[in-house]
């Protein structure tokens, strides 16, 4: 029997839905490798994504479909991608500006080749901190981002990836403090944010090459 | 006391809910439309045009109400014409240099000390032409004037 984990399309709340039909998460859950150092594999494979990826490709890149509906989502729920830079063009400014896709660990360095590979942004959890499945809705009066005491306040109104006891992370945002994976987790939960315009297929294959990347020894 | 009796405003509101979703769903697919055409604007752009693509945030992510969505279609227009001018004017300022510089390669007599750098006629590169006098003082005193092309971009320096 195969032992390979499932991905899961996560819930979304109403007035998300009917207002952003095309808005989704997908999330994923695995046995965490060991995350530190990236092995000789992960590093190569970082390299010849930066010799295959430029400055002309990082101007080009919002006129590509993904990106492109990534710029439109963002637009449409409030953010400026021009200030605030989609996943995949922050990614490409950070290589242009360093002269290449610097290796981060091994969790890092995973999401950041599905993100160059694919365009989809991917987030992780630790499994341990999330409380049923993950899901978008709307922040409510009071809520808080993240868990334990360094929960960070969090406006009412605000997009969040959330699970069923608390807002985890905002709409393209990194997970909020007590949520996030570290050293310790024993089991990971990447999720990615899935736009209208992006097929699920594409989601699907960000969130496996992350899972190849970080299964390499 | 009168009791004015009131109308039920369900099904009144539940249509002017209807039509502020269909134009928000408009709204969106103008933004959509847009944010593409400023895309394509922006591989023709540099940085040397000076143009703002931004548009200011709006405090998301969230949903926007109707008149935020508005407002960000309007700026984006905005946006998009600005940038479209510039790149026009610009365009015309290249014509103008090219213009000249084929003038001044017939005739560099009649164009003295003129320089025309690559960027001013919208090529890539550092180099110029510059009308320049063969042989130096000679040449200014006989009239012999040439194009030269500077070669490429200098070398980055020690920092």
């Amino acid at each position: 029997m195969s032992a390979e984990p499932a991905s899961e399309a996560g819930w979304v709340a109403e007035p998300l839905h009917e207002e952003l039909p095309g808005l989704g998460v997908v999330s994923l859950a695995l046995a965490a490798p060991r995350l530190g150092r990236s092995p000789q594999g992960v590093r190569e494979h970082l390299d010849a994504l930066s010799a295959r990826f430029r400055g002309a490709d990082a101007l080009a890149l919002r006129q590509r479909p993904i990106p492109h509906a990534y710029r439109v989502c963002f637009r449409h729920v409030g953010l400026d991608p021009d200030v605030t830079r989609v996943p995949v063009e922050a990614a490409a400014i950070d290589r242009l500006v360093h002269g290449g896709f610097r290796s981060a660990g091994l969790l890092d360095d995973a999401l950041t080749i599905a993100l160059v590979e694919t365009g989809v942004p991917l987030w992780a959890l630790d499994h341990a901190a999330v409380d049923g499945p993950l899901g978008l809705r709307l922040s409510a009066e009071g809520e808080t981002l993240g868990r334990g005491a360094g929960a960070l306040p969090l406006p009412p109104g605000r997009i969040v990836v959330a699970d069923a006891g608390a807002p985890l992370a905002p709409l393209f945002g990194d997970p909020g403090p007590g949520c996030g994976a570290t050293r310790r987790t024993k089991r990971l939960l990447l999720f990615a944010v899935r736009v209208e315009g992006v097929s699920a297929m594409h989601v699907q294959e960000a969130l496996w090459i992350a899972v190849e990347a970080l299964r390499s020894r | 006391m009168v009791v004015i009796a009131q109308r039920p405003a369900g099904p009144e509101l539940l249509v002017r809910e209807l039509d502020e979703a269909a134009a928000r769903r408009t709204l969106r697919a103008q933004v959509a439309r847009l944010e593409r055409k400023l895309a394509r604007l922006a591989l023709e752009a540099s940085p040397r045009d000076g143009i703002a693509w931004e548009v200011g945030r709006l405090h998301g992510p969230r949903l926007l109400g109707l008149g935020e969505l508005e407002r960000l279609r309007d700026e984006l227009a905005e946006r998009l014409h600005d940038a479209r001018a510039t790149l026009a004017a610009r365009a015309e300022r290249e014509a103008r240099m090219r213009e000249l510089l084929a003038r001044m390669l017939r005739d560099p007599a009649r164009h003295r000390f003129v320089r025309i750098t690559q960027a001013d006629v919208g090529e890539p590169g550092c180099g110029a032409w510059h009308v320049r006098p063969r042989l130096g003082l000679i040449g200014m005193l006989m009239g012999w004037w040439q194009v030269k092309l500077s070669s490429g971009c200098p070398l980055a320096g020690r920092p």
